[in-house]
């Protein structure tokens, strides 16, 4: 025994400490520390996203609107890319430049090193058979299924909308999207995103590090499967919406046609307009931007955006409140001497024989004669305000300045001053029927929708109420009534009868009043034209109409800008489309109008003007 | 001779013990390493862990065989079997074959054989023979000069191959030497060059900003706070002039290593190596490249969790992962499958393995006995310590096996003869005089 003999306790204690500080730092990696099981799961696992098939989109006699397309994503996960690739040929494969290969992968690199991105999007069916076969040499690298729209008929863009990657603000807003992910953007896509997406499911898969799937992850426990979207039926009678479109095709403007029974839309058509195929896929960004800078707006929905005064149309309207109102009977006479004379300025009129009585005032669109009916509803009542506030609750209740609720996104309101506006122009009490006597004949501030006066067509045609304008007519074979409780009927509160005879002035405008050019020979059809004040240009063609007479099945809004009278276009427009809904054809007698129509152009007049 | 008991009741039945259960966990930790649904026997000899049961096979056989060894043996011819490894080391670098960049390994048939491993021992026995031989005069500088040759020679031998994760193991007998009498402060002075070593790492691609507009290099920084350091030992301690002169060499030493860190690092290490230095210090980042194994190997352990994915359960090993997962690695599958659990017992049982060499060191008569053991003890915990501490990112990525665990029939025969031979030893102790 000696000193040296206690050595053997320092080394013994060096083992020891040796030991002791494995165990603490292996305590820490495997008990305390949890990044690493992450880290695991990322190595190991890989979600495959099942994409659901987004829902199909029908017209009303099941013509397919929308459909899907096969396309795929080819994802890339960096961490999994080995350094030493054969990165010409992985481009040859996927038809891209050298640089092109390194942007990507440096913007992959930049999401995540470990986690999934995509690396080319949308890869036709086509080239993906060549490049699933060369696939297995390029660890990091996998394909998921996606869809694309298609549009057989390529026509309605507007009203279908479009389907595009969701934003980032929206990820951050709704934890179901994730980026990449798609998304409806615009029309019935954005509207029913949520019927029509479908519900994704996953698939989590064991890799090993060469990329080969090792089959489920705990036998397929946490995957869930795909629910495709469910289907939508529309209202729509997509060769109405064809047929419409080609009316109105070189010119601006719009037609709404509603079923005034059901509130069911049956066509809308927003011109100039485009292929909704543009924007689809690869090709979906360089034509948007295009479009976005094309001067006529073709993106922009005029049946629901664009906001006109109604013009003569709207007398319709002003004579039903007349009656209601006890201030107007149908044999109440009003002279007219080529305008309305007041406060010492005057309100022109066309030359038609005086004095005039409820139904020829329709008939010949006299302005005299609803300038006095205006007069005595607002001056039926203490003040001018108090008038004011009554006419403008009979005017909304026609869905107008109101948003009508149809199923699709950003609908205007239109605009009817509330008594406030005329306060602040005027000063309150300082205005009366007189300073605001141009909403007699539907001008002034008043700005309605094309689909707002559909709809007040519609309301005519019901004889006094109407019902929410909806596209969906059933989803799933469910009819919309029973999902959305938002579809509702909305009385007027104006009698049947007094309609009786604003119908009856509106059947003889057709007969032979402005609108004979929507005469039909089989069918009673009442309309009314209007002809509305541009300052800008020529004037706007308009006219509304339904039919038949009784129990009607159309009723419809037709604009055309720079049309100047609703005779000239909107009328015949209107004829066309009505006699196109219910016959199914053109009578011969009428082809001649028809080509007319398609030959008119008004877009290169106004381009020349300019 | 007294034989005092049979040889039943002499071997320490704990050490054999000890060896199996290592040996045995190792081959179902190979199995679990490389399992794959095609080949499910165990026994399959075209699996590695199929090659690994023949591996444990023999090296019983070999145990059994120096057992049957007259323990005189080896004290006899220490010398001639270490003067046979030399010079199988020496053949080795002009025959050997080529893996991964070393030139360590004889093949014979479809065999390999890593003379480096046998080495160990070998010199294990002839620093053992030559150190009991003195008779207590390990104090004289020859005889430190001649044991550090002892050490040194197959050292350099296995450098020269190429294969500097073994020579280092060589490193492991200063604990011997430290037991047999070699001043502590050997051993103080290695840790503290090892420290300066790491800090200046850390410092020299430093600047410090102090106040006047000062900057400074890092290494200057070093340099002055091991200064300021010293001064204060001076200051406070009464016996000024004797230790006047160990501080100033201590501090010319300093400044000497300190300086010298760069040439070490840029021109002694190869680039992987000084790489993987940086990496372990995370002075560099490399989770693909030099870092991939550690990153990868903690990534295993640590989602193991506190009882494991179970048997077969691992999915970064056994998707490969982790590299070398059935040699160097092993411990990964251990940890991934086992979890804490199973680290906890892996060290535990080395634990026990080293104390209880350590304590039949201490009931060894023959100094040649003792010190053997301490050699085992030291070249099994060198093994130990670098293996595991690699796998969890507190020791460089050295590849050298873990060992009776690691997946190889040169290892696992190399550290049996180690292990046999000692319990040879042991078993015969009351027989020396």
């Amino acid at each position: 025994m000696n000193h040296l003999e206690s050595r053997r306790f320092v080394i013994g204690f060096i083992f020891l400490l040796v030991g002791l500080i494995f165990l603490i730092r292996l305590f820490y990696v495997q008990v305390i520390d949890d990044h690493y099981k992450l880290d695991a799961d990322n190595n190991v696992l890989r979600k495959i996203i099942k994409y659901p098939a987004r829902g199909l989109i029908y017209d009303r006699n099941g013509e397919l609107l929308v459909f899907n397309e096969a396309a795929y994503d080819l994802m890339i996960i960096p961490k999994q890319v080995p350094k030493e690739m054969d990165t010409l040929e992985f481009c040859n494969l996927l038809e891209i430049t050298k640089p092109q290969f390194i942007e990507k992968i440096l913007k992959a690199k930049a999401y995540s090193y470990y986690k999934a991105s995509v690396f080319e999007k949308e890869i036709s069916s086509m080239s993906y058979a060549k490049i699933q076969e060369q696939l297995f040499k390029y660890p990091g690298f996998y394909v998921q299924l996606r869809t694309l729209r298609t549009y057989p008929q390529a026509v309605a863009a507007h009203l279908l909308g479009y389907v595009g990657e969701v934003d980032q603000s929206m990820v951050e807003k709704n934890p179901y999207y994730r980026s990449g992910d798609y998304i409806g953007i615009s029309g019935l896509e954005k509207k029913y995103e949520e019927i029509l997406r479908g519900k994704r499911g996953v698939e989590i898969q064991m890799v090993d590090v060469f990329n080969r799937e090792k089959g489920k992850f705990m036998d397929g426990i946490y995957d869930s499967t795909a629910v495709s979207g469910s289907n939508i039926t529309t209202a729509l009678d997509i060769s109405l919406q064809q047929y419409g479109e080609l009316l109105m095709q070189n010119k601006k403007g719009s037609i709404v046609a509603i079923n005034p029974s059901t509130g069911e839309i049956l066509a809308i058509v927003s011109t100039p307009s485009y292929d909704p195929n543009l924007l689809v896929g690869r090709v979906r960004s360089n034509n948007y931007v295009a479009l976005t800078k094309d001067t006529l707006k073709p993106l922009f929905n005029r049946a629901l955006m664009a906001k006109y005064p109604p013009g003569s149309t709207f007398k319709s309207i002003n004579a039903l409140i007349g009656l209601e109102e006890e201030v107007l009977y149908p044999n109440t006479y009003y002279s007219c001497n080529m305008g309305y004379y007041f406060a010492g300025r005057r309100m022109g009129c066309h030359s038609h024989r005086s004095p005039v009585n409820l139904e020829y005032s329709i008939e010949t669109s006299c302005n005299a004669y609803y300038c006095n009916v205006f007069r005595s509803i607002i001056e039926k009542y203490p003040t001018s305000e108090e008038g004011y506030e009554v006419w403008r609750d009979y005017v909304t209740n026609f869905g107008l300045g109101v948003k009508t609720g149809i199923d699709l996104p950003n609908e205007l309101e239109g605009f009817i001053p509330q008594p406030s506006y005329y306060d602040r122009y005027y000063q309150k009490g300082k205005w009366n029927a007189t300073t605001i006597i141009s909403l007699a004949i539907g001008q002034g501030e008043l700005g309605f929708t094309p689909l707002q006066m559909a709809n007040m067509t519609a309301t005519i045609a019901n004889r006094g109420y109407y019902i929410t304008p909806h596209i969906a007519k059933t989803i799933d074979g469910k009819p919309i009534q029973e999902l959305d409780s938002s579809i509702q009927k909305v009385e007027t509160g104006i009698a049947a009868e007094h309609f009786d005879k604003v119908v009856d002035a509106m059947a003889k405008v057709v007969e032979r009043g402005t609108g004979t050019m929507a005469r039909l020979d089989s069918i009673a059809v009442c309309g009314k034209t209007g002809t509305i004040q541009n300052p800008h240009g020529d004037d706007h063609s308009s006219f509304i109409a339904f039919a038949p007479r009784e129990q009607p099945q159309i009723a419809i809004s037709v604009y055309v800008e720079n049309g100047v009278w609703g005779s000239r276009w909107a009328a015949p427009i209107a004829g066309l489309m009505i006699e196109k809904f219910l016959n199914d054809t053109i009578s011969d007698k009428r082809k001649w109008l028809e080509q007319r129509m398609f030959d008119g152009n008004l877009i290169s007049n106004t381009a020349k003007k300019q | 001779m007294r034989r005092s008991g049979s040889f039943i009741d002499n071997v320490d039945w704990i050490l054999i013990l000890l060896f199996f259960v290592a040996v045995i966990a190792g081959w179902i930790n190979i199995y679990a390493a490389v399992y794959n649904e095609e080949f499910q026997s165990i026994f399959d000899t075209s699996q590695s862990y199929g090659k690994q049961l023949l591996w444990i096979g023999t090296s019983v056989i070999l145990a059994a065989v120096i057992l049957l060894i007259d323990e005189r043996f080896f004290s006899t011819f220490a010398y001639v079997i270490y003067g046979i490894v030399l010079f199988l080391l020496v053949l080795v670098i002009v025959i050997g074959a080529e893996t991964k960049g070393a030139t360590s390994w004889f093949e014979i048939g479809g065999f390999k054989i890593q003379p480096s491993e046998f080495s160990k021992f070998a010199t294990n026995l002839a620093l053992a023979k030559y150190l009991s031989a003195l008779n207590m005069q390990f104090k004289t500088f020859k005889t430190k000069i001649l044991a550090a040759c002892i050490i040194g020679i197959p050292a350099i031998f296995i450098l020269l191959q190429n294969d500097t994760g073994s020579a280092l193991v060589y490193a492991a007998f200063i604990l011997v030497l430290y037991r047999e009498g070699l001043s502590g402060s050997f051993l103080v002075v290695g840790i503290v060059t090892a420290i300066l070593f790491i800090l200046t790492l850390f410092f020299q691609n430093e600047t410090f900003n102090f106040p006047f507009e000062i900057t400074l290099d890092g290494t200057f920084v070093l340099i002055g706070t091991i200064a300021i350091i010293l001064l204060f030992i001076f200051y406070f301690n009464r016996a000024k002039k004797r230790i006047i002169l160990p501080l100033v060499v201590i501090l010319i030493g300093s400044i000497g290593l300190i300086k010298s860190v760069d040439y070490v690092f840029e021109n002694v290490l190869e680039p992987h190596q000084s790489k993987r230095i940086n990496v372990l210090l995370g002075i560099e980042s490399d989770p693909k490249g030099a870092g991939y194994n550690v990153n990868q190997s903690l990534i295993a352990i640590g989602s193991g969790g506190f009882a494991g994915k179970g048997f077969l359960q691992g999915t970064q090993t056994k998707y490969d992962f982790v590299p070398e997962q059935s040699t160097d690695f092993i411990f990964c599958t251990i940890g991934e499958e086992w979890g804490f659990l199973g680290s906890l017992f892996v060290i535990a049982l080395f634990m026990t393995l080293l104390i209880r060499i350590l304590f039949l060191c201490s009931r060894q008569r023959s100094t040649f006995a003792r010190i053997y053991g301490y050699g085992v003890a030291s070249i099994i915990f060198f093994h130990f310590a670098i293996n595991i501490g690699m796998t969890i990112g507190l020791a460089p990525v050295i590849g050298i096996p873990l060992p009776f665990f690691s997946y190889g029939g040169s290892s696992l025969w190399s550290f049996t003869i180690l292990l046999f031979i000692f319990i040879k030893m042991d078993a015969d102790r009351l027989e020396v005089l």
